[in-house]
């Protein structure tokens, strides 16, 4: 027994310095050497300034940008430290409170009140930090967009298929649209 | 949208299988002690890890020495796991300053860890230093998951030797897995995901000067750290604004790899897969759902090959995707079809090109309604239970799905190693009931099957429904219980009862608006972690040591065969019909009731 447990603590020690150390220490040296923008979060800097990540979404609520999806983050939406889904299930009253509100909200900033919104954009992501809305909800939100910034509406849209990224490899995942990258694109034309 | 569901799902099933027949043959010859390509990559660092350790590679061990070698070595890492939480904030490799975790947490986490569970009470970024996540989870993360193969090769043992004592020695079937299967698999997956945006750093969390600047409110604290309240009892909140946000880094890719691949599914950050620097691409999304069942279908195609008849393998394989592409096919349906509430409140739920629609509450864009779905499948099918969407949003039917997948024993693939010898135990069942119909004398690959045998397989198939079950009800009977859930009426029952799905088949997914972090549901799920796992892992043992003992009988004219497609059908009916027994009536009151009530809202 006493042998086992000894065998046990010094099999344990093997297998963390072989898992727990040399095999992320491996991982993170090749990583840092061939992947260095990638592995240390795909930031956005300009003028070594950090803007955000690319793959991080961030909370937009003026009607001159593209808003993200709802976040369901606490305290603030799109907090980076505390990821999390609003959880809330399919027949709880205050998931449907939650979303008649988006809906007027987005109506109210100049939305068109006839049609019905792309469902992405009324519901919140797993993540809470989603970067992505659907290629419909960012055509839900053009005209919006282009008459808040005086642009030509063609211009906004023409931003926005530069922003769109098909699925991946032709077949997977979903189309999608960058906020970040598309409204930190519509700053640098309206200027 | 039809062509999209049957293109993404099919492609992801014909590279699983194509991938599983390779890889399974390849740790055949592992576990057979053969040489292999990785043996001369990898030869001296086995050799290494037997002198380090001081064991004897060569010594066989009796299946109750096999058991209690496993079990303590298994004690050993729960300690360790739960000190290194406890001592976090005194040890190095702590940039975010995190403090101790709290005694029950840490109680829970080292069982979920050390049982291949990784349910997970705490988030991730906000909870557990670099160095508690590398040295002890990610390290669970590879021996708990070489533990469960370890085991199921000791029961394969049961099945080739004859008239033996010995099931073979724990120390090597634990190494051989670990350095020639877990580490290389994991090592390429790891650098792919990062290729994909997967954080691999030991760098301090990054802040960014976000566009707009945000204002809400948070509730306020007393000096003494407790949150002040009103005179009505209501929190005092707090206006704060903010430019800033944290974009939280670390060793994550390294951790997820093995976390997929040996069906760990314990998440670096708090939303799991969900979060876009654990799964930022529809491929890295890909890749983690195929390492989800990789092993433990390979694991098939080598018990065929040591078994020495593959058409074993491929009959207990078909018998798993079978049940898999219903399911999945049912849950994505259900998802697709989504929530009637959504659309009256003026939300466009159609499917098109441009968007995915259906019930995207709780998914992320990049991977939609589909792989959201698929995923639920494939990691509750298995027992990884890491979550690229949050199951406590899906429809009600969509979230039934994953959570009969575990209740059906985590045995539809199931965790590396677990999954497979919990499939065998079904199969003896199911070769002892076509054995009374035709009366004749069970046997499975030459062995008779007799009363021994058909104990352990009886308390291997029932004691996870038993935990489940009084868990659940516990659960709800409890005011500590009650206290946990997040959402209303029938859904909050399916919340208790999803916890103690996922902790009494130790897969670890959640419905995640329950508050497990306290000390009633870290105790209680804690205790059902342990029961989900070491019981079966005796029983197992005992059946391999039991099987060893017989002498082989040759197949003859009134021997069932075990790999035609009649057998197929018995097998399914069999673990479907323990399944659908055992839980209708629970299910009928949680999910059900909410279909239901969802359907009369339209």
């Amino acid at each position: 027994m006493l042998q086992t447990t000894l065998q046990s603590i010094r099999a344990l020690l093997v297998f963390t310095v072989i898992t727990g150390v040399a095999y992320p220490l491996a991982v993170t040296g090749i990583s840092q050497a061939i992947f260095k923008d990638r592995a240390n979060g795909s930031l956005i800097v300009k003028d070594d300034k950090v803007l955000g990540s690319r793959l991080i979404g961030q909370p937009f609520s003026d009607p001159r940008y593209f808003w993200s999806r709802p976040s369901g983050t606490s305290p603030q939406p799109y907090n980076g430290a505390a990821s999390s889904g609003t959880n809330q299930g399919p027949t709880n009253p205050a998931l449907k409170e939650a979303v008649e509100g988006r809906v007027k909200a987005l109506r109210d900033a100049g939305g068109d009140a006839a049609k019905s919104i792309p469902v992405d954009l009324v519901t919140a992501s797993g993540s809470g930090l989603d970067p992505h809305i659907s290629p419909a909800a960012a055509e839900y939100q053009i005209a919006r967009v282009a008459k808040t910034r005086s642009l030509p509406e063609a211009k906004v849209k023409e931003l926005v298929e530069r922003y769109t990224e098909g699925r991946q490899l032709g077949v997977l995942g979903e189309p999608r649209v960058n906020v970040l990258e598309l409204n930190l694109a519509l700053d640098a034309a309206t200027k | 949208m039809i062509s999209n569901i049957l293109v993404q799902s099919g492609l992801y099933i014909v590279v699983l299988l194509a991938l599983a027949k390779p890889l399974g043959e390849y740790m055949a010859r592992v576990f057979q002690g053969e040489r292999t390509f990785m043996t001369p990559v990898l030869g001296w660092l086995e050799r290494f890890t037997y002198r380090a350790s001081g064991v004897d590679p060569a010594k066989e061990m009796r299946w109750t020495e096999y058991a209690v070698v496993c079990l303590i070595f298994n004690l050993v890492g729960l300690v360790v796991v739960y000190a290194f939480q406890r001592l976090q904030h005194m040890l190095p490799l702590n940039p975010a300053n995190l403090g101790a975790v709290s005694p029950d947490s840490s109680w829970n986490t080292a069982v979920s860890f050390a049982t291949n569970t990784n349910w997970q009470g705490y988030g991730g970024e906000s909870t557990m230093s670099y160095l508690t996540q590398m040295l002890a989870l990610a390290v669970q993360n590879f021996v708990s998951a070489a533990v469960g193969i370890a085991v199921l090769i000791a029961m394969i043992r049961g099945f080739t030797r004859r008239s033996a004592q010995t099931i073979g020695n724990f120390w090597v079937d634990l190494t051989r897995t670990t350095i020639y299967v877990l580490l290389p698999l994991s090592f390429v997956l790891a650098l792919a995901l990062v290729s994909q945006g997967v954080v691999q750093t030991f760098g301090p969390y990054a802040t960014a000067q976000t566009i707009e600047k945000v204002d809400y409110e948070e509730a306020k604290n007393g000096p003494d750290g407790k949150p002040l309240t009103d005179k009505e009892g209501k929190p005092v909140m707090e206006k704060k604004s903010t430019q800033e946000q944290t974009l939280p880094l670390g060793p994550a890719a390294s951790q997820i790899a093995i976390k997929q691949i040996g069906t760990n599914g314990g998440g670096f950050f708090n939303v799991n897969s969900a979060h876009p620097y654990e799964n930022p691409t529809p491929l890295s999304n890909f890749l983690e759902m195929i390492s989800i069942l990789l092993v433990s279908a390979a694991l098939c195609i080598t018990f065929g090959r040591m078994v020495g008849d593959v058409r074993q393998g491929w009959a207990i394989l078909w018998a798993m995707s079978i049940v898999m592409i219903v399911l999945m096919a049912f849950a994505v349906w259900a998802e697709q079809y989504g929530n009637p509430m959504l659309a009256k409140a003026g939300a466009d739920t159609t499917a098109t090109a441009m968007s995915s629609g259906g019930n995207m509450e709780g998914k992320e864009v990049r991977f939609g309604i589909v792989n959201s779905a698929i995923w639920a499948n494939v990691t509750t099918d298995a027992s990884n239970g890491s979550v690229n969407a949050m199951h406590d949003s899906f429809t009600p039917l969509g979230g039934l799905v994953p959570m009969w997948n575990m209740q059906l024993g985590e045995v539809i693939f199931g965790g590396v190693g677990s999954g497979l010898y919990g499939m065998i135990m079904f199969v003896l069942i199911a070769v002892f009931v076509a054995g009374l119909m035709i009366g004749r004398t069970p046997e499975y690959l030459g062995k008779k099957l007799e009363s021994f045998e058909m104990k352990m397989a009886s308390i291997a198939i029932l004691l996870p429904p038993l935990v489940c079950l009084i868990g659940a009800a516990v659960g709800v009977m409890a005011e500590a219980g009650r206290a946990g859930v997040a959402n209303p009426g029938a859904h909050a029952f399916s919340e208790i009862l999803y916890a103690f799905s996922s902790a009494g088949n130790n897969n670890g997914s959640a419905f995640g608006g329950l508050s497990a972090n306290t000390p009633f549901y870290n105790s209680a799920l804690g205790v059902a972690m342990l029961f989900a796992r070491y019981p079966l892992i005796i029983a197992a043992l005992a059946v391999a040591g039991s099987l060893a003992a017989k002498k082989t009988v040759p197949a003859g004219l009134g021997t069932l065969p075990t790999h035609t497609p009649l057998f197929v059908v018995l097998l399914i009916g069999t673990v479907l019909l323990v399944g659908a027994l055992t839980f209708v009536p629970a299910l009928a009151l949680g999910p059900i009731v909410e279909h239901v009530q969802m359907l009369a809202l339209k």
